[in-house]
């Protein structure tokens, strides 16, 4: 029996008005909220958390844990934050999912706030995408009017009010902290750990930060239950998780999926490889991740699996590529974004991305040599673990994991004094060329 | 142009309608830049004194912030910002191409804007489309499943003063100006325009329906159901 399908979040994007109140609570919308308002705020609490939901971000970390870290009330503030700057290469869920249904994150952040005692979130949206925020400025007033947000929310003495918060271009400011800092009015820096958001988070107080497919998935997880959402997935990574294929693939999109779903799997949904041509490489959960191989199809979709196959299940985030394309080239352009938005704060990675960059460019034009390989990884080992965030970490991984794979292709680059591949081959309008 | 004593007025009130949002006031410095430029068309020194003076800011630290973040523009930008995404996927699935085309059709590298101020070029990071790639942002509306040819007649439309659709988005592309108001977080009441979701989004929905699969049942608890198997356990 091969894994199917499992749409929650993604059920029903394709309706007329996918975005509004009124599809939304025509499938269900809102009953988890009424369910939830009903329980004590403990309770909702111990349902995520048995639920073994776990961060959807690409940390994965167990979010009901997350919040049972926030220290007990002093009756001032607390705040909820959901990230939606979704911009890790490769990843493309968030959008989607907040351009069609706005009003499942809604729901979810009301219920999260009843849940860790919050009266004010906020959602940071990076400002790339204009429409994006148009619908959720318009879902958040949709649910104002309807006593969803406000005073004394649905009769039960809870108030919330959401406020959604445009970035301005910056990478950098989906790492937590550092999201803080640019939603503070600041630069978007990382900040020291200790202390956690969870105790001296938004103006010093305890915030939870969560990413949106996360919020996203708290109702169906209050509203059918902590083992309804533990039939899915595996032991340790529980639940459903939006897939999220793009590139060489016949039929690139979202595919929602339980945890632990192969490629090999996903691939047959998405009509496999463009045809002629082979996987060569991916990522299993966007550009920070390792890259895998074809060796790599039944490495289950898990947290657990994919970190003992050598990479990491971040984001879910699976770009594919085929033969017909240059891994250095790849990791090249991969490296120049890590340089663009290394927000300078730590020597590892500020200087480090910097020559990183500068020594692949030889290598892709191929000029340099290969004692050039051992000083990518040497650069590299100077970065992992003395970074000040995963930023830095995270440029690594394309660079190590292709040496790993791909040294001949480096190699050959040196031997024929320039890139042994056609990029014209790799484009989806190759014909254009012809 | 400096900012008349009108124009400030009405940047007053808006600054105010947006720091109301917060409860501490410079968390509205990022909107508030945003409203410079939907009122200048870039971070101009007259704009930054303003954010300065109404958050009680020294203009250094404003511009500070200003210049960390790449949509906040230190040069009057066209009426449109053309960003052809060239991270890796797009680039590789045809980004690069389009981007050539685009620089040599407009005479204008990445930054650069147009001598008629139309259209100012960028190559931009990956926006969030991956599964629409190549894709081209037009004051950051997506245009999906580009080629140099459809990115080419994008620019020669805007050129010519036409309105053009964008994929998933609003049903025309509004100006920068117009654009960076509501990222100020004005809606403009564009909202129930365009899509809910593209084909690409949708293939995963549709397949299931198609397939019959759907999620567990509820009042199933932990057995597994209907061609779901528990992972791990099989
Ligand atoms: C450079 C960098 C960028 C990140 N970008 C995002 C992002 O766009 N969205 C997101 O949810 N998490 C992002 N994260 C992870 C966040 O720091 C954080 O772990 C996450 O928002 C927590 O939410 P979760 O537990 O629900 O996953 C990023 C981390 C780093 C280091
Ligand atoms: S690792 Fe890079 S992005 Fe992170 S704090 Fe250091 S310089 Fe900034």
């Amino acid at each position: 029996m091969t894994t199917t399908l499992t749409p929650i979040l993604t059920a029903f994007w394709d309706e007329p008005h996918s975005w509004s109140r009124k599809t939304y609570e025509r499938n269900g919308g809102y009953e988890a909220l009424r369910k939830a308002l009903a329980m004590p705020a403990a309770d909702v609490l111990a349902a995520v958390k048995d639920s073994g939901l776990r961060g959807r971000g690409g940390a994965g970390f167990p979010t009901g844990l997350k919040w049972s870290f926030l220290p007990k009330p002093d009756g001032g503030p607390r705040y909820l934050v959901v990230n939606a700057d979704e911009s890790e290469p490769g990843t493309c869920k968030d959008i989607p999912l907040l351009m069609a249904s706005p009003q499942t994150l809604i729901e979810g952040a009301i219920i999260t706030s009843y849940a860790i005692g919050c009266h004010k979130a906020f959602i940071y949206l990076r400002g790339e995408v204009v429409h994006v925020y148009r619908r959720l400025l318009g879902a958040v007033a949709e649910a104002k009017a309807a006593g969803y947000l406000g005073e004394n929310i649905l009769g039960s003495g809870f108030d919330l009010d959401i406020v959604v918060h445009a970035g301005a271009g910056a990478y950098i400011c989906g790492e937590e902290t550092a999201l803080l800092d640019s939603l503070e009015g600041r630069r978007g820096q990382p900040r020291l750990k200790p202390p956690f958001p969870a105790v001296a988070g938004l103006y010093a107080r305890p915030t939870v930060v969560n990413n949106v497919e996360s919020i996203a998935s708290v109702p169906s997880i209050v509203g059918r239950g902590a083992g309804w959402f533990k039939s899915m997935g595996t032991d340790r990574s529980s639940g459903f998780g939006i897939f999220s294929l793009s590139g060489h693939v016949n039929r690139p999109g979202q595919y929602e999926a339980p945890l632990g779903i192969t490629l090999r799997e996903l691939l047959a949904m998405a009509g496999g490889i463009r045809r002629g041509h082979e996987l060569k490489f991916w990522t299993p959960g966007g550009s920070s991740t390792p890259i895998f191989t074809g060796k790599h199809l039944d490495v289950p979709l898990d947290f657990e699996s994919v970190g003992a196959a050598g990479s990491m299940l971040g984001t879910r985030a699976l770009q594919i590529f085929d033969d017909t394309t240059c891994v250095v080239r790849a990791v090249l352009r991969w490296t120049e974004f890590y340089k663009h938005e290394s927000c300078g704060k730590c020597t590892p990675c500020r200087e480090g991305t910097y020559w990183l960059a500068q020594v692949l460019k030889r290598l892709e034009a191929g000029q340099g040599s290969e004692e050039d390989l051992a000083k990518l990884l040497d650069i590299c080992d100077n970065i992992l673990g003395r970074a000040f965030c995963a930023l830095g970490d995270g440029a690594t991984s394309p660079i190590t994991s292709s040496i790993q794979h791909f040294r001949d292709e480096y190699l050959a680059h040196l031997a024929q004094g320039g890139c042994p591949f056609d990029p014209s081959r790799s484009t989806l309008f190759e014909e254009a060329f012809a | 142009m400096p900012l008349t004593a009108d124009v400030t007025e009405r940047l007053t009130a808006d600054a105010h309608q947006i720091m109301e949002r917060y409860p501490v006031a410079r968390s509205a410095l990022l909107p508030m830049l945003h409203l410079v430029q939907s009122e200048e068309g870039y971070i101009s020194p007259d704009g930054i004194a303003f954010c300065a003076r109404t958050l009680d800011l020294t203009p250094a630290e404003v511009a500070a912030v200003a210049t960390f973040y790449t949509q906040f523009k230190r040069r009057p930008n066209g009426t449109y910002t053309v960003g052809v995404c060239t991270n890796t996927l797009c680039a590789v699935m045809g980004g690069d191409a389009i981007f050539e085309t685009l620089e040599k059709n407009l005479g204008s590298g990445h930054d650069e804007t147009t001598g008629d101020g139309t259209i100012t070029l960028e190559r931009v990071e990956c926006n969030a489309g991956c599964d629409y790639a190549p894709v081209v942002m037009v004051n950051w509306e997506f245009f999906d499943n580009q080629t140099p040819g459809s990115a080419k007649a994008i620019v020669d439309k805007l050129r010519a003063g036409e309105a053009v659709v964008p994929t998933r988005g609003a049903a025309k592309v509004h100006t920068f100006k117009e654009a960076s108001r509501v990222l100020a977080g004005f809606l403009d009441g564009h909202e129930n325009e365009g899509v809910g979701a593209g084909p690409a989004s949708l293939q995963g929905t549709l397949l299931a329906r198609r397939e019959g699969w759907t999620a567990p049942d509820p009042g199933a608890g932990t057995t597994p159901v209907d061609g779901t198997k528990q992972k791990g356990q099989s």
